[in-house]
């Protein structure tokens, strides 16, 4: 039975204030407090990096196709990469990178980097704000929605949120956008999921602790004050200044490129312990419909600029990572809201596509290729696209299911219904991540019982403890604290029972509270006549 | 309840409330311009300053109004409003069952104030439609400051309306204030003196020459004519005399009348200190007593150069600045106190000079004052110009009027019901003053308010009351092009410039969802046009959303 089940079912229609220092109102099982009580959903300490490709990125000439080479190379010849410049893939003969993508030739090969061939979705859009959206939102072609998939998921998660977060448990931003406006991604049924940008305090700058000059006028004493309250009042700004401050030393990371600028402040924020557990950020420029390459070379030019920029920060971002020992709790993926056009334009340029490659990073990935090289007919006109091979939805599915721990079936209502039904469960991370997750987590594992449940006048309370520090508390509805039934510490890791006496105790709901290292459990005891 | 202890209890650091040496700031620049008549450029800019301070926001139709007159007609017609008075509000509440005495005598729909009930849960009732009511009015200003000064009176005058308990008292309160806002000055303050939610609020219906209540005799020299600057110096004796002239008046609880009761009035000489020449009123007997003496005190008080000097402070503080430093007292106070007094303390011609003025058109004092809550509520709800329903159907207008009374009154303006007699400390409080406004738990409400009027607005008997950023880019001069749409918009909304590189950003992340060509937004804009499909529609309206989502959360967004 899952916690939260039971918890809903169970439960009186008030909790009690079971934390210090946390006034609680009546509440029902819905509440945030009863969620955060829970765990605040799925117990998982992962991370997923999302990185917004802005304009519609090049896919065939981010990932090449070898194997199709010739007809490649006609169908756009003024910017085809020249054979003999393609990084190889260890193993993968087949396809290759472009020739800036050192740095991600670098992770494939370290079987850190999968990369997942001619995503899209039927019916394409072309246009760079509905493509966006639909992306975002992970809606059909032909659907407006006005949520985003990941504000879908931490919905679940963290119902109501905003009402009653952050909390005792809940400390953190759900969700974290780098830049000035929160994405369509992260929206939620009713607000955005993710720290608000329109606290108006630029993230950079409530990390770096700097603001834009006031003039010295009497409005800017007045704009100067409010924007010292608006910092104050930045729910969040201590918690994440606090968690910046805690990581002083990091790899380094490439000069002259925002997307490393980003990825610094987010590998910054996970070591620095923020349970954040989804980041955006974002890069742009890649509509490029002229001069993608120089005329001269098509190995160099704006397009090849910002790949390399793309490959160099993840790279140096995954490089941190290592250097700050969290490689094992972070996953990215990069995404576009389209590929381009399969034929160059005589502009030296490409046209809005349809379908491309999307990457997939980070230690816990199965690396490799899914899926073949797009085909190119030998004569290609000019409204030719790449045919979608993977629904975009299905790589949010599968990060979802297989890195965020989500049940299927849950995962499935978090899309359109008639999409749901087509979600594939990709090959993107490896095995084992889901039920192996880091202590003190307890993904899902019932940590502390009591039997039997409901009792009359004793019950014993089972509990699991990790060794160490232990504590066992019993609480009142009214949030009183009966007894501390237990406080020890273990040299090891423990199953271990305690009695616990309520004969003298009336009758009614009583709550066992486990606590140990960072984890924290709730039991709802009932005593009946 | 002891008022005094109360304001003496809020008012920790006790200063005087216009010492100018402490008043200025090394921080902020100092203006030494004065009350000559403003010659410099007439545009939209000071149009707008002179209507943001004015007004509740400064709605582009107005704007552009105002810019075909010259500043002396426009501010002629600012000060003399042209519309009617309102008409009262309306029953639109059921009866609560509650009601020992329900009202159920008025339909709804029709008019509660000259309607006699003295039952405590009718009243409450009441209040609450008095002040929905009064919200509508001000989001139905006309074209003129009157609604603003209403605010201000009302404010300064610092009656609680849930302590003074029977709403037609209030409401009258609020017509003799209305009838007086744009009048003057010496006759409101008669008139008030005998109004009866005073009377009652300040326990004036208690005053007899037994027993007399110095209340309002205090607080009619310390709050309302003289202040408590270094000039104003009556005395305890002061106080005490001027209770006993104000002895005698009554409240009729079935007439809702102040009644002048000749048994329970002093008739002995009421002699002042030397701060007002030791001057002597003499004691009267019989009906009239009360009037005759009244008006000698009125005549006594007015008399104190330090009247009109107090109240053009107050003026200032509303609509220029709150910091007064010893230039602003000696370029602009004084004068204008002048002029108040030299024209018989009536209203129009001080606020006339001071709008006038070179030192209200320095650019040093725009942009600086801090937005009340209703210039946040009400000025968004005209800026945008939002769709309300017709007044007819008055139970989904009250309602709407009773979302934004809520919204203000959680950002810390509740219409009628002050923390206590000296009214709202942005107006008294040194020396943080308008600063007040702004704490960590009233601006993230401010947010909230736009945010929430932005997302889903509020709906009422299937009646939408929402921000339409659409219709509002529609009003622009060039919404097609997102510079030109973030620079008009800017114009409207703001009163402090953004630099190039940060409007630049909101272009970019918000209109163009981070593509570089501002076409991408004009293709939007114009397809929309073109054909308002639902999806066109969602494009520009999200990204419209985005946008001002982001204007109205930036510290700028603050500041009038």
């Amino acid at each position: 039975m899952k916690r939260r089940e039971f918890l809903g079912k169970s439960m009186a229609v008030t909790l009690p204030a079971l934390i210090s220092g946390y006034a609680v109102k009546a509440l029902d099982a819905n509440s945030p407090l009863v969620q955060a009580l829970m765990g605040g959903g799925t117990d998982t300490d992962h991370v997923l990096v999302v990185i917004q490709l802005s304009g519609g990125n090049d896919g065939l000439n981010m990932v090449i196709p070898v194997s199709t080479y010739s007809q490649y190379n006609a169908a756009r010849a003024n910017i085809a990469i020249p054979q003999n410049r393609i990084l190889g893939l260890n193993g993968y003969t087949n396809t290759g990178l472009h020739p800036s993508m050192t740095g991600l030739q670098s992770l494939y090969n370290d079987t850190k980097l999968k990369i997942i061939q001619a995503v899209g979705y039927p019916q394409p859009n072309f246009s760079h704000f509905r493509a966006t959206d639909i992306w975002m939102t992970g809606s059909n072609s032909n659907q407006e929605v006005y949520t985003g998939w990941a504000g879908r998921y931490l919905n679940y998660e963290y119902p109501n949120f905003p009402n009653g977060y952050p909390n005792a448990t809940v400390t953190d931003p759900l969700a974290i956008q780098i830049g000035s406006t929160a994405s369509l991604t992260t929206q939620g049924p009713s607000v955005n999921m993710a720290m608000s940008i329109t606290s108006a305090t630029n993230f950079y700058q409530l990390i770096n602790g700097t603001s834009d000059p006031v003039p010295a006028t009497k409005a800017g004493k007045e704009l100067s004050f409010i924007r010292t309250v608006a910092k104050q009042t930045q729910q969040y700004a201590g918690i994440i200044t606090a968690a910046a401050a805690r990581v002083t030393i990091q790899n380094p990371y490439p000069a002259n490129n925002s997307l490393a600028d980003q990825l610094k402040i987010v590998a910054r924020l996970i070591k620095g312990g923020l349970k954040t557990r989804v980041y955006m950020v974002s890069f742009g420029g890649f509509d490029n419909h002229s001069l993608q390459t120089t005329a001269t070379d098509t190995t160099v030019g704006t397009h090849a600029t910002l790949l390399g920029r793309v490959s160099d920060a993840i790279k140096a971002f995954q490089d941190d990572l290592v250097y700050l020992t969290i490689e094992d709790r972070v996953v990215g993926m990069t995404f576009s809201e389209f590929g381009r056009r399969i034929k160059s334009n005589s502009s030296i340029g490409t046209d809005h596509g349809a379908a491309a490659p999307l990457f997939v990073f980070g230690k816990p990935v199965l690396g490799g290729i899914l899926g073949d090289n797009p085909a190119i007919p030998a004569v290609v006109n000019v409204n030719d696209n790449i045919p979608m091979q993977y629904d975009f939805r299905s790589i949010y599915s599968t990060l979802l299911e297989k890195w965020f721990c989500l049940p299927k079936e849950t995962v499935a209502g978090l899309f359109p219904p008639n999409v749901n039904s087509q979600l594939q469960s990709l090959p993107l991370i490896k095995d084992g991540v889901c039920v192996t997750t880091t202590p003190p987590s307890t993904s899902g594992v019932t940590v502390i019982t009591n039997s039997p449940n409901p009792f009359s006048s004793n019950t014993t309370i089972k509990f699991s403890t990790a060794g160490g520090h232990t504590l066992i508390q019993i609480i009142d509805t009214a949030g009183r604290l009966i007894i501390n039934l237990l406080e020890k510490d273990y040299l090891t890791a423990t199953t271990d029972t305690i009695p616990f006496d309520a004969s003298h105790l009336p009758n009614g709901v009583y709550y066992a509270r486990f606590q140990n290292g960072a984890t924290q459990q709730v039991r709802p005891m009932l005593k009946v006549r | 309840m002891d008022r005094r202890d109360f304001l003496t209890a809020a008012k920790t650091k006790k200063t005087t409330a216009v010492n100018p040496e402490t008043s200025g700031s090394a921080s902020s620049a100092r203006t030494f311009s004065g009350i000559n008549p403003y010659t410099g450029p007439w545009t939209a800019n000071e149009v707008i300053h002179l209507l943001k301070r004015t007004m509740f926001g400064a709605p582009k139709a107005v704007v552009d109004y105002f810019v075909t007159l010259t500043m002396s007609q426009a501010v002629a017609e600012l000060i003399n409003p042209s519309a009617m008075n309102p008409s009262p509000p309306v029953k639109e509440y059921a009866t609560s069952a509650n009601a020992t005495l329900p009202d159920t005598n008025i339909a709804q729909g029709t008019t509660w104030v000259n309607d006699i009930n003295n039952d405590g849960t009718v009243q409450s009732q009441r209040r609450a439609s008095y002040k929905k009511w009064w919200t509508g009015v001000m989001v139905n200003q006309d074209r003129s400051i009157r609604e603003k000064m209403m605010l201000m009176w009302i404010d300064h005058f610092g009656n609680e309306s849930n302590d003074v308990g029977n709403a037609n008292w209030v409401y009258k309160q609020h017509t003799t204030i209305r009838q007086n806002c744009m009048g003057n000055f010496k006759q409101m303050v008669r008139d008030i003196t005998v109004d009866i939610a005073m009377l009652r609020y300040l326990n004036g219906y208690l005053n007899t020459a037994a027993a007399p209540d110095e209340n309002y005799g205090r607080e009619l020299q310390e709050l309302f004519t003289l202040g408590k600057g270094p000039d104003s110096k009556y005395t305890e004796q002061d106080v005490k005399e001027a209770a006993k002239v104000l002895t005698g008046w009554q409240i009729n609880g079935t007439t809702y009348q102040t009644v002048f009761n000749s048994s329970r009035h002093s008739t002995a000489n009421k002699t002042f200190s030397a701060f007002y020449n030791n001057t002597i009123i003499t004691g009267r007997t019989g009906a009239t007593a009360g009037d005759l003496e009244l008006n000698d005190l009125m005549n006594m008080i007015f008399a104190q150069n330090e009247v009109a000097k107090f109240i053009v402070r107050k003026f200032y503080r509303w609509f220029v600045y709150y910091e007064i430093d010893s230039a602003t007292e000696a370029n602009v106070i004084t004068p204008l106190a002048d002029i108040f007094r030299n024209n018989s303390y009536n209203i129009k011609p001080v606020l006339t000079a001071l709008f006038e003025s070179e030192h209200f058109f320095d650019v040093l004092n725009q942009g600086c004052i801090i937005k009340t809550p209703a210039d946040i509520v009400i000025g968004a709800m005209r800026e945008y110009k939002v769709k309300m329903p017709v007044l007819t159907d008055w139970d989904t207008s009250y309602g709407h009027w009773n979302t934004l009374y809520s919204f203000m009154n959680v950002q810390g303006l509740n219409l009628h019901d002050p923390p206590n007699v000296a009214g709202m400390p942005a107006y008294y409080q040194e020396p943080s003053f308008h600063e007040i406004w702004i704490t960590t738990d009233s601006l993230p409400k401010r947010n909230q308010y736009t945010d929430i009027m932005t997302n889903t607005g509020y709906s009422r008997n299937g009646f939408r009351m929402q921000f339409d950023f659409v219709e509002y880019a529609k009003t622009l001069s060039n919404p097609g092009n997102p510079n030109d749409l973030i620079n008009d918009a800017l114009k409207y909304l703001y009163r402090i410039n953004l630099s190039p590189q940060v409007k630049d950003q909101m272009k970019i992340q918000m209109l163009l969802s981070n593509q570089l060509y501002d076409y991408y937004w004009t293709n939007a804009w114009n397809a929309y046009i073109a054909s308002p499909t639902t999806a066109n529609f969602n494009i520009v309206n999200t990204r419209l959303k985005d946008l001002f989502r982001y204007i109205m959360n930036l510290s700028e967004y603050q500041l009038s």
